[in-house]
């Protein structure tokens, strides 16, 4: 009996012809069309998305049990696209000043969208190598982006033979599930270790392996060396793609990897994700303290927000689940504020990189300096910004899972994740100003800002609505 | 009892006020005029809502006044819950009182970035409101911490010299304090089910969990207040403060320590308080004798006020811990009275500061000759920190101490010293500041009070001295609550004791009747009610 209802993959099915389509466009006209391309695509994904609000939302396993789509693969698919269409955005300027305006770069990014969408509705091993390798396989190519330069196409490498081992060992996990359980979909696994007494040794050593594997994607600590080399290497456009999308494809697929098909061993991953947790939370916040360099500083920024986000997957509750997907979603905000201003940070033709640059900040461009000021309150997480709401969800689902050990160093880490946020600050307004920054922000840019700072600072009057369709979404995984 | 919410106004004018500020344009120098006049508007009306607010708030009545509660996490059970009994609503009033004060303080000291300075000390009045009257935990803990950055702002870009490691400082400390509050918030919350505060302060958790609990709150408050020895960050952020920053810093900030001890450590978790009275004693203690000896040796005129509010508020958690009605109402007063004073010598130091630009006490003397108003004004302050008697200084130490008295005298007679050493280096700074020969000759030619100087000073003098003559108007709002809550810890610590197990199912039980709406019908409700009151 085979399965071939395609309708719940219209989304990703459109997205392949149009990328494909685009790709042969970009051929026949070469580079010049790129920012046509470019907003062709983010058409092309506004379409996805729309596609994707026409289907049913209900459960449904399609293709004999490869593909899940609900609720909480579309909400994470709606995230994905909106970050996708956010770092668009973000990146056409960009490549024309950086003269890398190559009509691949959209293609690829539409690409890793694909494997992303299918990351956080796989519901079978394989899906999910498929749907990480593709993903994978673009970013690789867009690490090493700026062909020209040393330091783009180290990132590029360092990042693919690290991500090569960390699919090769969570190809060797996968095949130790399939040994120890028969199985590589997500249904059979999870009904085959529901009720066992022990569980056999074989499937916790091959889930350690898959977590490693999915660590290295999230870039937790311990799997976390390539984050600030390929963070300051890649052109700052990819950077903000690494930072901001693939984070909630990969924590997606952790989550309904891991409260679906392995929630019996949650003894068992919740030991390890502990110690990811802490690891990465307190690595994050005391490594980033040393950087001079703002791209190396939000690399280590985003392993310590990983940290957070994990927490609530460690305590394994839906609450905890709520809290992630509502953490994620506040995090893809303000990452994408912040990048909208890094980007912008240009002296004569030439991007300045280093934290200095930005140096009396509040007086040459006040409204660059407060959003970003901002932007850094809400990643300490200090109220009422909304960056404070994603953190409180979290340790509220630490605490009343009696997590209170975890909760308290991990908001003690935030303390001292708070000082180098505040460096930041403290170089924009309390420092002398240098030269001031080149000027004209494009278009697009200022629109992610706008957008990302309003919703920051108003999240704090209306949350009800996305909190909880953040934890609807993470509700079903539950169920 | 009103038909507006009068608490959502005052928190949220100043707000609005920002937004008007924000619109504002054309000529700089222009702007400059206008920022600075709407900032001054909109504090003004703030504080004619707060004078509002007094006329209408009813201080017979222990409960909660001016209520506002609407739903705002739902799903969560978080709330917008506002309201002020006879502990809150004197700190709203200190604050929406100071901060015009303030604004009138740097209408010439701040020449810089005079329009964020404005914005910031708006934002910072309408979350110091929001402190006082939040009643939902979590609300509180925005608020509570939202004041954290403005006040980073205002030391880090207005303040002295050494303002960026003082900023630091006092973030840094603050909020590593209050991020453990908010695990201990949490805590509670995910005890009892609910964020609610006065539900909170009627149903005390179990006794195991209190004391951690405690620890946490305290590591917030404490640090706050602050109680030696976790005092440092104030006087180097007072230092580097611009003087409205010390003003507001030294008035109402400090406050927001005393007042979490009386909303959340005494009336949530009375067993651990009474477990820990004797360790804030004698933290108390030290930080009155302590920082008095080393306010003595200050050459930084700012440094010695700040040390002598480390030690005041010694006072504050000496009477608030004294479980007395005497000793919290005195606390309380002590707090009001030294929002007062503090701040006023605070302003003081910045009248001179203007003028000479050092801090150095020894860089003053003689001031009496050429600064004959400036020197009276001062007088009535220094009167007032020291505690004279007609002073409202007077009232709550007298009350505090008599307090502690009650319940131990060891640490009263040891606290009571501390009276002294504040005699001692008070009128020594005061006669070295104002009397004595006039070494500096640009210190002699300084000019006398100007009349927005006077304007600034003069209301606080008579506050300053109404309140030591009459502090009836102050002390019979206060009392009822205070009564109420005293009587609750009584009924509370004297209370059969009960194995941990049924009081764990108590605490379950009346977090049910708090929340109606879930019950499947009323009876059950009634039941728990009359089990829950006949344990009081």
């Amino acid at each position: 009996m085979i399965d071939f209802n395609l309708v719940p993959l219209l989304p990703e099915l459109f997205l392949a012809m149009a990328a494909m389509g685009l790709l042969i466009v970009g051929v026949a006209h070469g580079n010049s069309v790129t920012p046509v391309i470019c907003w062709a695509c983010a058409a092309a994904l506004v379409i996805a998305s729309l596609l994707l609000f026409g289907l049913s939302w209900e459960k449904q396993i399609v293709l004999n049990g490869m593909f899940v789509f609900d609720n909480f693969a579309g909400f994470m698919k709606l995230l994905i696209i909106l970050g996708l269409i956010t770092t668009l955005a973000l990146s056409v300027k960009y490549l024309e000043q950086e003269r890398i305006a190559r009509f691949e770069y959209p293609v690829l990014i539409v690409l890793a969208g694909i494997g992303m969408m299918m990351m956080v509705s796989a519901s079978n091993l394989l899906a999910l190598y498929m749907g990480l390798e593709l993903q994978s396989l673009s970013l690789y190519i867009l690490a090493a982006f700026n062909r020209n330069s040393l330091r783009s196409a180290e990132a590029g490498i360092k990042y693919f033979v690290l991500g090569a081992l960390s699919s090769g060992m969570l190809l060797f996990g996968i095949s130790l599930i399939y040994g120890f359980t028969g199985s590589i979909d997500f249904g059979v696994i999870g009904s085959a270790l529901v009720g066992l007494e022990t569980i056999p040794f074989g499937v916790t050593f091959g889930l350690v392996f898959i977590l490693a594997g999915l660590a290295f994607k999230i870039s937790a600590v311990p799997f976390h060396m390539w984050t600030p080399d390929v963070y300051q290497g890649a052109p700052t456009c990819v950077t903000a793609l690494f930072a901001i999308v693939p984070k909630v494809a990969a924590i997606g697929l952790l989550m309904r990897l891991l409260f679906d098909p392995f929630m019996a061993m949650h003894d068992q991953w919740m030991q390890i994700m502990y110690f990811v947790s802490l690891g990465s939370m307190t690595l994050g916040a005391f490594a980033a303290i040393a950087q001079a360099n703002i791209k190396r500083l939000l690399a280590y920024s985003s392993i310590g927000n990983m940290g957070y986000a994990l927490i609530g997957i460690v305590v394994g509750t839906p609450e905890g689940a709520g809290a992630v997907v509502l953490y994620i979603l506040i995090y893809m905000v303000m990452t994408a504020g912040v990048f909208a201003i890094v980007l912008g940070m240009r002296r004569d033709g030439i991007a300045a990189e280093q934290i200095s640059d930005l140096s009396g900040l509040s007086k040459t461009n006040p409204v660059l300096a407060y959003s970003m000021a901002i932007f850094m309150f809400s990643m300490s997480g200090i109220p009422p910004l909304a960056g404070f709401f994603g953190k409180l969800f979290i340790f509220q689902a630490a605490v009343s899972a009696e997590f209170y050990v975890l909760a308290t160093l991990g908001i003690m880490t935030s303390v001292v994740a708070a000082y180098y946020y505040l460096k930041i600050i403290k170089v924009m307004f309390f420092d002398e100003s240098i030269e001031a920054f080149d000027k004209g922000i494009p278009f697009a840019r200022r629109v992610v800002l706008f957008v990302s700072v309003v919703f920051l600072l108003l999240f704090v009057l209306r949350p009800d609505a996305i909190v909880e369709s953040a934890q609807n979404a993470a509700a079903v995984l539950f169920t | 009892m009103v038909d507006f919410p009068v608490l959502s106004i005052m928190t949220f004018l100043p707000l609005a006020g920002v937004a008007i500020i924000l619109m504002i344009r054309g000529d700089a120098e222009d702007v400059e005029r206008n920022v600075k006049h709407m900032a001054l508007y909109t504090s003004l009306f703030a504080l004619a809502f707060g004078l509002f607010l007094f006329k209408g708030f009813d201080g017979s009545s222990a409960e909660f006044q001016f209520v506002e509660k609407v739903e705002w996490f739902s799903s969560s059970g978080f709330s917008y819950h506002m309201g002020v009994d006879g502990i809150s609503v004197f700190f709203v009033l200190l604050s929406v009182f100071l901060t015009p004060l303030c604004i009138l303080a740097s209408w010439d000291a701040i020449k810089t970035r005079v329009k964020e300075y404005m914005i910031a000390f708006l934002v910072l009045e309408s979350f110091m409101v929001g402190t006082f009257c939040a009643l939902d935990s979590v609300l509180f803990y925005v608020f509570f911490e939202a004041v954290l950055i403005p006040m980073f702002l205002i030391i880090g870009i207005w303040g002295g010299p050494r303002r960026v490691y003082a900023a630091y400082k006092f973030f840094l400390y603050t909020l590593l304090g209050s991020v453990l509050m908010l695990v201990a918030l949490l805590t509670l919350y995910a005890q009892t089910g609910t964020t609610d505060i006065p539900t909170l302060m009627e149903n005390p958790v179990a006794v195991n969990i209190q004391i951690w609990l405690w620890l946490a709150f305290f590591a917030s408050f404490a640090v706050k207040m602050p109680m030696w020895p976790v005092h440092t960050w104030l006087p180097d952020a007072h230092v580097e403060a611009p003087t409205a920053g010390s003003v507001i810093l030294a008035g109402v900030l400090l406050k927001m320590g005393g007042y979490g001890f009386l909303r959340f450590s005494l009336p949530m978790l009375p067993d651990a308080s009474l477990f820990f009275a004797p360790l804030v004693f004698w933290l108390s203690v030290i930080a009155i004798i302590y920082t008095s000896l080393v306010a003595l040796v200050q050459e930084d005129m700012k440094k010695l006020i700040a040390y002598s509010s480390v030690a005041h508020m010694g006072f504050v958690t000496l009477g608030i811990f004294t479980m007395t009605t005497q000793g919290i109402a005195g606390g309380i007063f002590q707090m009001l009275s030294h929002g007062l004073i503090s701040a006023a010598l605070f302003l003081c130091v910045g009248v001179v500061y203007d003028r000479l630009h050092t801090r150095e006490i020894g860089r003053y003397g003689g001031l009496v000759n050429n600064m004959p108003r400036y020197a009276t004004v001062f007088m009535i302050f220094m009167l007032g920190s020291v505690g004279l008697p007609g002073t409202s200084g007077f009232v709550g130490e007298f009350l505090a101490l008599l307090g502690a008295f009650k319940v131990d005298t060891i640490v009263a007679a040891f606290a009571t010293t501390g009276v002294v050493l504040g005699a001692t280096y008070m009128l020594l700074l005061y006669r070295r500041v104002i009397f004595g020969p006039q070494a500096n000759n640009d210190a002699a030619a300084m000019t006398d009070l100007n009349p927005r100087e006077i304007g600034i000073l003069v209301p606080l003098a008579l506050l300053v001295l109404y309140l030591g003559v009459f502090p009836g108007a102050v002390m019979d709002r206060i009392t009822p609550s205070v009564d109420r809550l005293v009587g609750n810890y009584q009924a509370h610590i004297n209370r059969e004791p009960v194995p941990e197990e049924i009081i764990e199912e108590e605490v379950i039980l009346k977090d049910v009747i708090v929340v109606p709406d879930i019950l499947p019908d009323a009876v059950p409700a009634e039941e728990e009610k009359e089990e829950g009151e006949s344990h009081d």
